[in-house]
């Protein structure tokens, strides 16, 4: 069996003259949460988009499953292989339903526009974003989390092996945000669907991923488990910031506190060294 | 109680997903269009009982109203209603296409480029006398061949590595005003009856609708509609904008070819016979968007008989409100359709 699912040869990617990742080799083991880290415009966004065949490249390629996805037909690669790009928008007055079974415009033709199938992996992801009860609604009318909600559950109709997401919770707040990481993490254990994502929060990648791709300077600086890389040194690199990093007291995983400016309370602070 | 049906048929190769509501807005719709069809039949100079309409239909009536409604009024009524049912349709696809509810035939400047045509024809096949030298047949055909040069014109300028939506807007409203500035230069340079007689065109004009006028169109706009409704699937998916477009598989730049392509050939098979009618492609489907929501199955339906109607009631108004006198269609789908407009740009700020 396969242990990876997307792998990138000699991949150069860029806008134009400035590139932006630069002959990178980089495997994505299959069936783990993977989460790209890094600072502002380091290129993750770009990288996954590229593995996602949204953005092609100036150099190298990407390869899922083995073969490589300039090759591959594009509705082959929907089939296998979903992205949920940052902030969608959806269009005024239109259903939960009508956006969800979108995602099933691969295996859709003219005349098949709802077959069993469809219908079965739409109301599948209903159930599991639970927006079923909210089918009929609008999504314009929806709040934040149950929009996002709503744009996981078509990526997930389409149900694809390999699902890329870029910044899942942005604009989110910190309940919406566990909620949706909840979502995916107990879709990976549940169904052992590879996920690969751009987070920008340090501690919830850290909680989450089971492997971390930290990006700096056209290139991955590190990959591995959270626990295994992420250090004071890494933080350092990838983000120019100073840190200490301690452990996580509810997940065991590592906790990134940041050095910088803010209130001291020195009272507080002896009693936790006590 | 869901408000979705599911159909299937022929052991699931046939099968799709009904929306009721929307289901029966578009019935409704399609019996107020054959009211409104029966009903202007009968209206104008001399009036004719809806009964006696449908018996006419039906072969009776007498030598008097057959000649009234089957050669006066009847051409124009059903040429109203094709042309506003693939003004309307384009206009759904372009607005769906470019994720813009301003977007529209007259706005991407196709019904200019048919305009500057028939003033072009004017001028160059006219003889020292001013008398035409060529049938005035192919005036349709000059409409025609502007609004796809035009239409075609607009997709290459803004093709730069595929085509944006706001690149092919921009492009649009510049040749747009370009195309404009053209026709004002041809018809001030031209012979000044000429000119009013463009200008009739310009503004859109039903009055001069025949039955052989018809058999052309006719089966044009079914074909290009029907298509039109077969791509809804994709409109759909263009809508929710290229990265989720390209990400369930879609091949977005000949999506978006394939769309611009249908509109045009709707739209240049529209104003070919009733001129440069503007705002019904931009009025019709933002209603139909109201009623029953952006989903394309039910949205492209509605917004052909919306179109229909609109057009089908301007023109009824142009020829009996100021009778004797007869004032052009496109005056009234302006009066309506500019300040609607201007509350679209309001509301959408």
């Amino acid at each position: 069996m396969m242990t990876e699912t997307i792998h990138t040869e000699s991949l150069t990617l860029g806008y134009g003259d400035s590139i932006i990742i630069k002959e990178l080799d980089i495997a994505i083991p299959k069936g783990e949460i993977t989460v790209f880290i890094g600072g502002n415009g380091c290129g993750k966004s770009t990288l996954l988009r590229s593995m996602a065949r949204l953005l092609k490249p100036n150099k190298g390629m990407v390869l899922l499953e083995g073969k490589a996805i300039s090759k591959l037909p594009t509705k082959e690669i929907a089939k296998k292989l979903s992205i949920l790009p940052q902030s969608p928008t959806a269009p005024e007055g239109l259903t939960v339903l009508q956006l969800v079974k979108q995602g099933r415009y691969p295996y859709q033709n003219f005349l098949k526009q709802w077959s069993k199938e469809d219908e079965e992996k739409v109301m599948n992801a209903l159930k599991a974003t639970r927006m079923l009860e909210w089918k009929d609604k609008l999504v314009d009318e929806l709040s934040g989390g149950q929009r996002q909600r709503a744009w996981i559950a078509m990526t997930l109709a389409q149900d694809t092996e390999v699902i890329l997401l870029d910044e899942p919770t942005t604009y989110l707040d910190l309940t919406h945000q566990i909620e949706i990481l909840d979502l995916l993490f107990e879709l990976n254990e549940k169904e052992q669907r590879t996920i690969i994502m751009v987070l920008h929060d340090l501690n919830l990648a850290c909680r989450y991923a089971h492997n971390i791709v930290a990006i700096r300077n056209q290139t991955v600086y590190a990959q591995g488990k959270p626990e295994d890389i992420i250090n004071s040194e890494l933080v350092k690199y990838v983000f120019d910031m100073n840190c200490q990093i301690t452990i996580d007291p509810l997940f065991g995983t590592p906790l990134c506190i940041p050095y910088g400016k803010g209130r001291r309370i020195a009272r507080r602070l002896e009693q936790l060294n006590a | 109680m869901s408000n979705y049906q599911g159909f299937r048929a022929f052991n699931g190769k046939l099968s799709f997903l009904l929306d009721k509501k929307a289901t029966k807005k578009i019935s409704i719709l399609f019996l107020l269009t054959a009211l409104v069809f029966i009903i202007s039949a009968g209206l104008g100079g001399m009036a004719i009982s809806p009964l006696a309409i449908l018996h006419v239909f039906f072969g009776g009536g007498t030598d008097l109203e057959k000649l009234v409604v089957l050669n006066f009024r009847l051409p124009r009524i059903v040429l109203a209603g094709l042309a506003g049912m693939a003004l309307a349709v384009a206009g759904g696809m372009l607005q769906g296409m470019v994720k813009n509810p301003l977007a529209s035939p007259d706005i991407i400047g196709i019904t200019a480029g048919a305009s500057t045509a028939v003033v072009g024809f004017l001028s160059i096949f006219s003889d020292k006398n001013h008398a035409l030298t060529v049938s005035i047949h192919w005036l349709p055909v000059a409409a025609f061949l502007g609004a796809t040069i035009i239409g075609f014109t607009v997709y290459l300028l803004s093709w730069k590595n595929g085509v944006t939506p706001v690149r092919l807007i921009l492009i649009g409203i510049g040749i747009s005003a370009f195309m404009q500035a053209m026709t004002t230069l041809l018809m001030v340079l031209g012979p000044i009856y000429r000119a009013s007689e463009a200008n009739i065109w310009i503004t859109g004009n039903i009055s001069g609708a025949t039955w052989e006028q018809i058999w052309i169109t006719l089966p044009w706009t079914v074909v290009f509609l029907v298509i039109a409704f077969v791509c809804s699937r994709h409109v759909n998916i263009q809508e929710l904008g290229e990265d989720i477009a390209a990400g369930v598989g879609s091949n977005v730049q000949k999506g978006r070819f394939l769309l611009l392509l249908i509109s045009t050939c709707l739209v240049a098979g529209a104003v070919a016979f009733v001129g440069g009618i503007g705002f019904v492609g931009l009025m019709a489907p933002h209603i139909a968007r109201r009623l029953v929501g952006s989903s394309f199955g039910a949205l492209l339906p509605t917004s052909a008989f919306i179109g229909a109607l609109i057009l089908m009631l301007a023109d009824l108004i142009g020829r009996s409100a100021f009778s004797p006198l007869e004032v052009p269609a496109g005056v009234f789908t302006a009066a309506i359709g500019a300040p609607y407009f201007i509350y679209l740009l309001f509301k959408s700020k």
